[in-house]
């Protein structure tokens, strides 16, 4: 079932019609209510009457996660605390937690765009949804929460962990619907094993997964296992959380709810917008938030859009999993390269990723990428022809993916200098 | 029939295959056969041990790379043409050999160690041609 048929399968120019309002209103609000934003509008001459479509966007300035941080805990609402009715945060790895608040209205809005999502994954009001995100300040379970009974169906809000109770409602209750991140799907299904529940003996049939990267591989072993369609849900918290986008049951990409958060891809390096098609960074500027809007909002993410109409019938822009964190780009020959791009590499070509070591120098006026890959178990071979062969096919992959030569040893296990249990993936020894 | 090869991963670095050597030597475990296969960047070391269960818990808690291989072993007579016949028996046979090794025993008679492609294959045909093939306990053993 398609939810807002309206929105969900308006041609572009009905899409960019609602944009282009929205966006102009969102400026102006943000311009009178966000001195810190103001400013960096000032700084490059702007005002709000410069926006006058939503092919202005890009002559915006970009707001970071430090923007939040640096205004924190309230710093970037625009409406008084007495029209704030929900907020939550995200930790952050250091300092303060990033702060996010809702109105009323912004609730509803987040409340539409998981129901829309929950359709597009085949979810309907006779299901019953078992939420095993966390409740709390993480927007997970909440998000997941009201989306699920604002479509009729039954919610299960059991919140994340005990899995002995998450295994008893899923078996007594019937569960068909699961959505938790998809580590714990899969810690579910080895649990599932081990107190000899079988799948065929469950009613599941859909998870709905996010907050979390997770590969095409780990989708299939899921779906075998669980014997259910394993669906990727996308959001953060600065946005609105879950339900920025969503797969539908096609599987070929997750619909941006656009006339929400408009998204843009940019080359994280030039900060020029990108071609459709191409891979860059995940920026999106809010168009509906009324608590905390903002603008060009740059996600790190890297991925890519396709704006052609899906085989589903909607016409809601797809976004493609997630590749990487553009934080973590290398531009090697003028090319970016990003490492978890090696990783996907390396994770089909065996059941769990090699520990891996890029060395990047410079000779010359050449850089060169040398990647060292630890021969363990899964890979190792007791004859040289086929040690040659995994060589030349990582080669070969590598080559394909990356569209840059690169110089692959193997080496032999616990080569790589690990810190604190990780292991340092990236050398650049270049001078620049 | 089967022997269990002990095969360890190699970089070419100095130093390891004497560190290989001295962990089995400290644990009292004997090597009567070994080859090192190499390329530029790596190599293969090829060993059959006294005990290769033991060998190879060795030499994984040491972080070597290391795994047992089915292998089997052909007593073959020390003389000319010998291992030649050999193999032109199984190539007969669509046996294909993925590597072998070979070492004297005396005047008399030479082992070689065979990775065919198909091990069941290979020992019913040697069998058949009345060859030689030596026990797994008789190679731990020498
Ligand atoms: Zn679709």
């Amino acid at each position: 079932m398609i939810w807002n048929e309206k929105i969900e399968c308006a041609n572009r120019d009905e899409m960019r019609t609602i944009q282009t309002e929205r966006l102009i209103e969102t400026v102006k609000r943000i311009y009178h209510n966000v001195p810190s934003y103001r400013q960096k509008m000032q700084e490059v001459g702007l005002v709000p009457d410069d926006i006058r479509s939503i092919d202005d966007l890009s002559k915006l300035p970009f707001t970071l996660k430090t923007d939040l941080r640096d205004n924190y805990p309230f710093g970037m609402f625009t409406v008084p605390m007495s029209e704030i009715v929900r907020i939550h945060a995200s930790s952050g790895t250091t300092g303060k937690p990033t702060v996010v608040g809702y109105t009323r209205k912004d609730l509803n809005s987040w409340s539409e765009v998981v129901t829309r999502s929950l359709c597009m994954a085949g979810v309907h009001r006779e299901d019953i949804v078992q939420v095993a995100y966390g409740y709390g300040l993480f927007t997970g379970g909440l998000g997941l929460h009201y989306g699920c009974e604002n479509l009729g169906a039954s919610v299960i809000p059991i919140s994340g962990g005990n899995t002995e109770k998450q295994l008893q409602l899923m078996e007594d209750f019937g569960t068909t619907v699961i959505a938790c991140t998809p580590s714990y799907s899969l810690f579910l299904a080895e649990e599932m094993e081990a107190a000899g529940i079988k799948k065929e003996n469950l009613k599941l049939r859909i998870g709905i997964f996010g907050a979390e990267p997770w590969t095409e591989n780990m989708r299939k072993e899921i779906e075998a296992k669980l014997g259910i369609k394993a669906i990727d849900i996308y959001g953060l918290s600065e946005i609105i959380g879950p339900g920025v986008s969503c797969e539908c049951e096609q599987q070929a990409g997750m619909h941006i709810n656009e006339d929400h958060f408009v998204p843009e891809i940019i080359d994280p390096e030039t900060l020029q917008p990108l071609p459709a098609g191409e891979i860059g960074e995940l920026v999106f500027t809010t168009i509906t938030k009324e608590g905390i809007p903002l603008i060009r909002y740059r996600t790190r993410d890297l991925t890519r859009l396709n704006y052609e109409k899906c085989a589903c019938g909607r016409t809601l822009v797809r976004m493609e999993k997630c590749k990487g964190r553009s934080d973590d780009m290398l531009i090697i020959r003028g090319v970016n390269v990003f490492p978890s791009q090696i990783e996907t590499v390396l994770l089909e070509m065996s059941e769990t990723a090699p520990h891996y070591l890029l060395i990047v120098e410079r000779e010359g006026n050449l850089d060169t990428l040398k990647l060292m890959v630890e021969v363990q178990e899964q890979f190792f071979s007791d004859e040289i022809r086929q040690l040659e062969a995994l060589r030349k096919k990582i080669t070969h992959k590598l080559q394909s993916t990356l569209g840059i030569s690169v110089d692959v040893k193997l080496v032999e296990p616990k080569t790589i200098e690990r810190t604190a249990g990780k292991a340092k993936r990236v050398i650049d020894n270049r001078k620049l | 029939m089967i022997i269990k090869q002990l095969t360890v991963f190699l970089e070419n670095k100095t130093g390891r295959l004497n560190e290989v050597s001295q962990l089995l030597g400290i644990s009292g475990i004997n090597i009567s056969a070994m080859t090192l296969a190499d390329t530029s960047e790596f190599g293969i070391l090829r060993m059959i041990v006294s005990e290769p269960e033991k060998a190879l818990s060795i030499l994984k808690d040491a972080e070597f790379s290391a795994r047992l291989t089915d292998v089997i072993c052909l007593n073959s007579p020390n003389e000319p043409g010998a291992l030649a016949r050999a193999l032109e028996i199984l190539s007969g046979e669509s046996v294909f050999i993925e590597y072998l090794y070979a070492y004297s025993m005396d005047n008399k008679s030479a082992n070689i160690v065979l990775k065919p492609d198909n091990i069941q294959k290979c020992i019913e045909v040697l069998q058949k041609h009345k060859m030689e093939l030596v026990s797994a306990s008789e190679m731990y053993k020498i």
